[in-house]
């Protein structure tokens, strides 16, 4: 499958956090035979393990996005709901939201004297119920939704898509995984993770489990090539990014120089990150046991967490050739340093 | 029993005296208990066959820690956990492991400017009067680093409301208490933790060391069912029974396990209600994400004016939430 369709397929997928079954089953049956060992944790992370020599590098997407939970439902058949990871009230007004059965709602707000009071609790979500009871056949309290757009391909190679966010990062593995050759010099664990917009919850546990040598996230990142965009030195189309550091990890020296490296040897076109908040899966698994040198591969991505995020397809592109050539090449190793 | 455990003082990190009792009661009870570096008290009763099951409560309550002692013998302090310093002002209080007598005082309405009237008291202008006549005597009976704890005790009102201090969350050590000392053969390893409002600190602890394969966190919830609040925003209502969490701050809940709660209540025909809103955090988040993760849910009690001296609750929603904790445990076995 061609990139551009696999990540229409994926990021058309519902799976807001803690309800990523939809998306898992769908990558599960990208790999069937691609992988040696592929297996579900507690939490619902997918391993996805191609076996190798020496070390363990584990690569890690999150499969989940951003949505909503149902907290109430009003005697009109109107529903209440709250954030599933960091999504603004405002972006909500007049978009169409998407529930696990395939029920569309449309979220509104009550009269307002000033747009800045616009906030969770006087939005609501209309499902076209009339009744409480109506309602109820519809929908539970405790159930997400996610938002409802479809993949569009603006012109040749810029897509447009919910959930790039990291829908991209999870097209991105499933196209390394195809590609990589029989040998491999280290073993990779690509983890597709949950909850990642809750506090990379699913990547804490999966490197727990895993005790990985390396860890790398692959992720989307915001760029600042917009209009009076907030001071950022990415762009879309330039390559991807090699991250130097975000709110949750700063990226280790070794990785990031060796990403650098291996791009540079391959002629591989890059930026570097520097995010001044957010985080990835790196933040946690870097932090596990005793800790993981970490590094991070970004996807250059406009309009993060909206129902609009716009990535490119030759960034798309270079990162997998860059993850491709970097999983073929020998990690860097740490001199074990003796204090004694 | 409920009250003698939340008239007990137990601001987080200073949490002996619940301990203390705990570890009384369940004298002569087939447990195994330990206490840890940190000061949670784990209670085993078993493996089940199905793995081992943990329940979790906090002993630890909200409070103050005196932070200076001024010149005149008044006390600085800080809050221990989330206050709304708002409610703080003419609140009585015991400091220290003695208990001295204490009352956060505030300037008389009658020498307030028309400004000063208007607005609440800022927190930090807030000292505790303990009736020290210079700061001499009362570094005799007090150090900086002693908590202070709401004087308050718990009494009914009405027919089946308690009203008390610490309902978050020492309803949940009771109901943990009590399924340890009846005769119910049931095999669970209950966790007494400390530091729950400081940021869920001995959950994280207590975790990593049982290892549980499936875990429910019993809680105490906010409710809101009160004239000035709109239905909607309500979060959980009194006398509806335990509140089923579906998502906080720190955890997104396991949607089986979520459905199973239901399901047994159904079968069981306790009542139950969903807990309306997202927000705060529960312990539920750090043992969800201990070592390679724990299916994790949160059963709470509805609790009005929650983290003041007086909170309200119904004697039938601790019954329920007692029952519906019984029998998911009997469902487990």
């Amino acid at each position: 499958m061609a990139i551009r369709d696999t990540l229409k397929k994926l990021t058309e997928a519902y799976g807001p956090s803690g309800e990523e079954e939809n998306v898992r089953s769908m990558i599960r049956d990208m790999l069937n035979d691609q992988v040696d060992q592929i297996f579900e944790d507690n939490l619902g992370n997918l391993f996805a393990i191609r076996k190798g020599q020496k070390l363990k590098v584990m690569v890690s997407a999150h499969m989940d996005e951003i949505g909503v939970i149902v907290t109430h439902i009003d005697e009109n058949g109107f529903l209440r709901i709250a954030p599933v990871g960091g999504i603004s009230p405002r972006l909500l007004i007049g978009q169409r939201l998407r529930f696990n059965n395939e029920l569309i709602g449309t979220v509104y707000h009550e009269k307002l004297k000033e747009l800045k009071e616009l906030d969770w609790p006087k939005i609501y979500l209309d499902i076209g119920a009339d009744d409480l009871e109506t309602a109820k056949k519809l929908v539970k309290i405790g159930d997400l939704a996610c938002l409802d757009q479809p993949f569009k391909e603006q012109r040749e190679g810029r897509y447009l898509a919910k959930a790039m966010d990291d829908r991209a990062g999870c097209a991105i593995l499933v196209e390394v995984i195809n590609r990589l050759p029989a040998e491999l010099p280290h073993e990779v664990c690509f983890v597709f993770s949950v909850q990642e917009e809750l506090g990379l919850r699913g990547a804490k546990t999966a490197a727990y489990r895993y005790e990985p040598d390396f860890g790398l996230a692959v992720d989307v990142t915001t760029v600042g090539d917009t209009p009076k965009a907030a001071t950022m030195e990415v762009s879309l189309g330039k390559g991807p990014a090699i991250k130097v550091k975000d709110n949750s990890v700063l990226c280790h020296p070794l990785i990031r120089r060796f990403m650098v490296d291996v791009a540079e040897k391959n002629k591989i076109p890059f930026q570097y990150e520097v995010l001044t908040r957010g985080g990835t899966d790196a933040g946690a698994i870097h932090l596990s046991r005793e800790g993981v040198p970490s590094g991070a591969l970004s996807i250059p991505c406009r309009y993060v967490h909206t129902a609009s995020e716009i990535v490119d397809k030759s960034d798309l592109d270079y990162a997998v050739l860059l993850l491709e050539k970097m999983l073929l090449s020998s990690w860097p190793q740490m001199e074990e340093i003796n204090l004694r | 029993m409920l009250a003698e455990l939340c008239d007990l003082r137990g601001v987080s990190g200073n949490e002996e005296n619940v301990r203390k009792y705990l570890l009384e009661k369940l004298v002569g009870t087939a447990v195994e208990t330990r206490v840890d570096t940190m000061g949670n008290l784990l209670v085993s009763k078993g493996k089940s066959k199905n793995g081992t099951i943990m329940l979790s409560a906090h002993m630890d309550e909200v409070g103050l820690m005196i932070m200076a002692v001024e010149k005149n013998g008044f006390l600085k302090f800080s809050p221990v956990g989330g206050i709304d310093g708002r409610i703080l002002p003419g609140k009585r209080v015991r400091i220290g492991t003695a208990g001295i007598d204490g009352v956060i005082g505030v300037k008389p309405v009658h020498l307030q400017k028309k400004d000063e009237q208007k607005k609440p008291f800022d927190e930090e202008s807030l000292c505790i009067d303990a009736g020290f006549k210079n700061s001499d005597e009362a570094k005799q009976y007090i150090s900086v680093g002693d908590y202070a704890a709401f004087d308050s005790f718990c009494t009914e009102i009405g027919d089946g409301y308690y009203r008390g201090k610490a309902f978050d969350d020492r309803t949940g050590c009771l109901i943990l208490l009590r399924l340890l000392m009846e005769n119910n053969g049931l095999a669970f390893n209950a966790a007494f933790t400390v530091q729950e409002e400081v940021g869920t600190r001995g959950a994280a602890v207590a975790a990593y060391t049982i290892e549980p394969n499936v875990a429910l966190v019993v809680e105490a919830t906010a409710a809101s069912d009160t004239p000035e609040t709109d239905e909607e925003a309500a979060g959980t209502n009194l006398g509806k029974g335990p509140a089923i969490s579906i998502m906080d701050r720190t955890i997104m809940v396991s949607r089986k396990l979520r459905e199973e709660l239901a399901e047994v209540a159904e079968k069981a025909s306790l009542p139950y209600q969903y807990r309306h809103f997202t927000g705060a955090g529960t312990e539920g988040g750090v043992i969800a994400s201990s070592r390679g993760g724990v299916d994790t849910a949160i059963l709470a009690v509805p609790c009005r004016y929650i983290h003041s001296p007086y909170s309200v609750m119904k004697e039938s929603d601790l019954n329920a939430t007692l029952g519906l904790v019984r029998a998911w445990l009997e469902q487990r076995q």
